[in-house]
């Protein structure tokens, strides 16, 4: 592996692994939110049980965001300094007002919510998580409106070499946000229901006290309304973001349709063998039509395949990159194998949340034991959405890093050396590894056992004193 | 003479990193003490409970700083972050244990568990401490980049004799500033330990912080333009440096960590105030400097931000000092610890 791909495996691999916990943390915030106004507002014991319950699993998760987020913020400078330069102008303004706006408002105020429980007013204690959904919700857009830039650059004008910012308005209402960002919020949302639901099936299987059946069965029904709302909301935004990806990078829709040739009508392929060397399928399953139908809502439509598309752009920019530049993203595969799990996933949860809610609707959803058992597994489907989701909007972008404006490898830091790639790659590897374990771990525990009340730890039992402790995790 | 967009971004970078050392820097030092002052387990938990709710919000400073820096200055950014690659791995790793250690360590009762991540916390804070006093000792001292921007050195350029002697610097004066910091929130037996750290430590930092400035006449372009500025921010680190000893020794701990947060403050003005209007002087020729204006965004980018910057940068002010107010109190044993 080069220096190029090592940067590229490093980027990816840290940035799908904060985005495993990101989704939880914008999901979980907003339903402890929810559940604690319960409380607030009836002022019912069982409610506040919940809140701290579910609470605890928002904790160690948001931990792991804080983390690896940390790494993000400087990890363009590390690896694409080339790319920073470039960018800098308007890229680095929305990071900085993410920081400002964000990250200053969910970390002083996720620590009065967990210091602050009987200590702070009811009322105030409950604003402070309220902050941190917000928090987190304002955090996903300022990001979000960065990467919108890179798929659909605007309000720039090219000037010695570097882009800048000409238009701070354009930037912000960038079309492309207006797709992606309610996509990936409620995206994030199923992510938190749907961890809910989960958990509270597999508690709900389990013999446990009144007051166990009471707080799970509840969780369970918050977690599937609030799971098919989103899940709802998440197909037509997508269906929307598919809609503007073949206007603005037809190369991705075509890859991640495996769209060889262009069509017209085109049809929608369900299962594909490509050869990526000979740029053609070898077997390929389609709906005729289906695909024009939902890039264009008519069946006529015509949607540009990959070799068109190809010599169209090797023409445009011929004089950039010269004549022979190759514009197909690598491992088109990829792409499109991450969208049919993404939008598998997506169509699965679907159904599974309408069951559940159908299953409620008549009273059977609790003693429904085969439903339940069902259950537990699928929390895994949303995160699996989430970062198929991304791979096909990043690796569907390649060979640009700036769509249009900058090649990936034009991106990188010239001064970097593959052994300080491979430590840092061996490094985070390494780490993430260990604390990903840890993480789960804890998880596990908190979430099998307990009802989030204060459970007193049993201690070290080289540490007598520490029974004086009233309290605590 | 009018301040131009770019001075102004200018000090607002020196100023979030003065936030982010004065804050950051205490709970760093609260980490390195944590060994020292804490024997059990319940002490330890105390310990990091007085920074519990604090960390993550001191931490977000330097997130600031990184943003600013990017938006402000993208070549300033792109040089430092990935000339200093792999001692930023270092720190980035070491932060990251730190982070965690808080949520995880007392979320098991197992004493294995809880050692491994006390250790994560020492480690975490140590090294940081160190390493962003190394940082900013070679930033001053000036590094190899060329006419591309570009840093032609590798990690062993970094680590001479004075930006490790910065290094040290910092890590000292954590440990003191959060000495002082933990006697204003604890009591009892671990407040005893406290106070004879801090007693003990006091003359160290003051032989190290004289040597750096001494060193840096020596070493860097610091005091070839002396400026108004620099001049208070020594005078102010060096007599705020005194007076924390002198109140230390008449146990007035809380006036002490004023003094260190002055010490931190001068510091930061006595190097910014040397780099202006550079940001990393390189050592190669100071035709390749990098400078506020040909590292900078372009004025509209700088406009924006600052109007971004006028309105929050207040209220992140208001909101945090608001929590510093609720959490006051000592934390002592009869407390309710949530880490
Ligand atoms: C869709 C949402 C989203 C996306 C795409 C990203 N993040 Fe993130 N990030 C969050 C949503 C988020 C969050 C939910 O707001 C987190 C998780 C835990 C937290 O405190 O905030 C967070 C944490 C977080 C932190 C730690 C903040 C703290 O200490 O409180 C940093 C520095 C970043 N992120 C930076 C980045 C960068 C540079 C990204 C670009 C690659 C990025 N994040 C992608
Ligand atoms: C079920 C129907 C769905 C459709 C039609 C759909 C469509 C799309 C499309 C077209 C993109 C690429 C946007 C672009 O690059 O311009 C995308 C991205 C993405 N999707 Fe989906 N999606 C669906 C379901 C889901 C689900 C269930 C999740 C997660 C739970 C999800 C998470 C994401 C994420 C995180 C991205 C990357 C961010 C972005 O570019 O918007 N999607 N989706
Ligand atoms: C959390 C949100 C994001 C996720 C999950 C994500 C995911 C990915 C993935 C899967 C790749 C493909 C790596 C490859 O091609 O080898 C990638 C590449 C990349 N993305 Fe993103 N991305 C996210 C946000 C961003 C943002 C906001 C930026 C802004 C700069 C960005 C910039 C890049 C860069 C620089 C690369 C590496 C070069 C490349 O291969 O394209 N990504 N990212």
């Amino acid at each position: 592996m080069d220096v190029l791909d090592l940067a590229r495996l490093q980027f990816a691999s840290t940035t799908l692994f904060h985005y495993i916990f990101v989704p939880l943390t914008i999901g979980l915030s907003l339903l402890v939110a929810i559940i604690q106004t319960q409380y607030v507002i009836t002022g019912d014991e069982t409610y506040k049980k919940m809140a701290k319950f579910w609470g605890k699993l928002f904790l160690i998760n948001f931990a792991m965001g804080v983390v690896t987020g940390i790494v993000q913020e400087f990890q363009f400078g590390m690896g694409w300094s080339e790319y920073s330069r470039f960018v800098g102008d308007i890229f680095g303004a929305p990071l900085a007002i993410e920081a400002l706006m964000a990250f200053f408002v969910e970390s002083t105020f996720i620590g009065l919510w967990i210091f602050g429980w009987d200590k702070l007013p009811k009322k105030v204690h409950l604003f402070s998580i309220w902050m941190v959904a917000l928090g987190t919700t304002i955090s996903s857009l300022w990001i979000l409106i960065a990467n919108s830039w890179m798929q659909n650059p605007v309000g720039y004008e090219i000037i010695n070499g570097r882009a800048q910012m000409t238009d701070f308005g354009a930037v912000i209402t960038n079309p492309n946000i207006f797709r992606q960002f309610p996509h990936v919020v409620s995206a994030a949302f199923i992510t938190g229901g749907f961890f809910l639901v989960a958990i509270s099936a597999y508690r709900l299987l389990r013999p446990s006290q009144e007051i166990e059946k009471v707080m799970f069965s509840r969780s369970l029904k918050t977690g599937l309304i609030f799971s098919l709302a989103s899940v709802i909301f998440v197909i037509g935004t997508g269906h929307l973001s598919g809609q503007f990806m073949v206007e603005k990078q037809p190369m991705k829709l075509a890859a991640a349709e495996g769209l060889w040739e262009s069509e017209a009508p085109a049809g929608m392929s369900f299962f594909q063998i490509g050869d990526e060397n000979e740029r053609t399928s070898i077997v390929n399953i389609q709906i005729p039509s289906l695909l024009s139908f939902l890039t264009f809502d008519n069946f006529e439509g015509l949607v540009p395949g990959i070799n068109d598309l190809n010599s169209f752009y090797q023409e445009q920019y011929a004089d950039v990159y010269g004549p022979d530049a190759d514009y197909v993203p690598p491992m088109i595969w990829m792409v499109y194998w991450s969208f049919r799990a993404m939008v598998g996933f997506g169509m699965l949860m679907a159904l599974l949340a309408l069951v559940g809610i159908f299953f409620w609707w008549r009273g059977t959803l609790v003693n429904k034991r085969w439903f339940l058992l069902i259950l537990p597994l699928t929390v895994v489907l949303p995160f699996i959405a989430n970062a198929t989701g991304w791979m096909l909007t990043e690796l569907g972008r390649q060979p640009w890093i700036v769509q249009g404006l900058m090649r990936t490898e034009e991106g990188l830091s010239p001064n970097l050396t593959a052994v300080d790639l491979g430590i840092s790659l061996i490094g985070f590897t390494l780490v993430y590894g260990i604390l990903a374990i840890a993480d789960f771990y804890l998880l596990w525990k908190f979430a099998t056992v307990g009802t989030g009340g204060d459970p007193i730890l049993p201690l070290p039992k080289s540490q007598p004193d520490d029974l004086k402790l009233e309290s605590a995790y | 003479m009018s301040i131009d967009l770019n001075t102004i971004w200018f000090i607002l970078i020196a100023v979030l990193f003065t936030g982010f050392f004065f804050l950051e820097g205490f709970d760093f030092g609260v980490g390195i003490l944590l060994p020292f002052v804490a024997k059990d387990d319940q002490e330890r938990r105390i310990v990091i409970n007085t920074i519990g709710p604090h960390w993550d919000g001191n931490e977000v400073w330097l997130l600031t700083a990184g943003g600013a820096i990017f938006a402000a200055f993208p070549n300033w950014y792109a040089t430092l972050f990935s000339g200093f690659y792999l001692a930023l791995f270092v720190i980035l790793i070491a932060m990251i244990l730190r982070g965690v250690a808080f949520e995880f360590r007392s979320k098991d009762d197992n004493p294995t568990w809880r050692k491994t991540w006390d250790w994560a916390l020492f480690i975490g804070s140590f090294l940081p401490a160190l390493l962003w006093g190394v940082a900013f000792g070679n930033i001053v001292r000036g590094v190899p980049i060329d006419e591309t921007m570009t840093f032609t050195g590798n990690f062993f350029t970094l680590l001479n004799p004075y930006s490790l002697l910065g290094g040290v610097v910092t890590l000292t004066l954590f440990i003191l500033h959060g000495g002082l910091f933990l006697s204003m929130k604890v009591d009892g037996v671990i407040l005893d330990r406290v106070k004879a750290a801090v007693t003990r430590i006091w003359i160290p930092v003051v032989a190290v912080v004289l040597l750096f400035v001494g060193y840096s006449f020596v070493e860097t372009t610091l005091f070839e333009n002396f400026t108004i500025v620099q001049g208070i921010g020594l005078v102010l680190a060096v007599v705020a440096l005194l007076t924390a000893g002198w109140m230390i020794r008449q146990q007035k701990f809380g006036t002490a960590f004023i003094g260190t947060g002055v010490t931190i403050i001068g510091v930061v003005m006595f190097l910014f105030g040397g780099l202006f209007p550079r940001v990393m002087p390189s050592s190669l020729g100071s035709e390749f400097d990098l400078t506020i204006y040909n590292a900078s965004s372009s004025p509209y980018t700088l406009q924006v931000m600052t109007i971004v910057a006028l309105i929050f940068v207040p209220l992140v002010l208001l909101y945090q000092g608001w929590s510093y107010w609720v959490f006051r109190k000592r934390v002592t044993s009869e407390s309710h610890l949530e880490y």
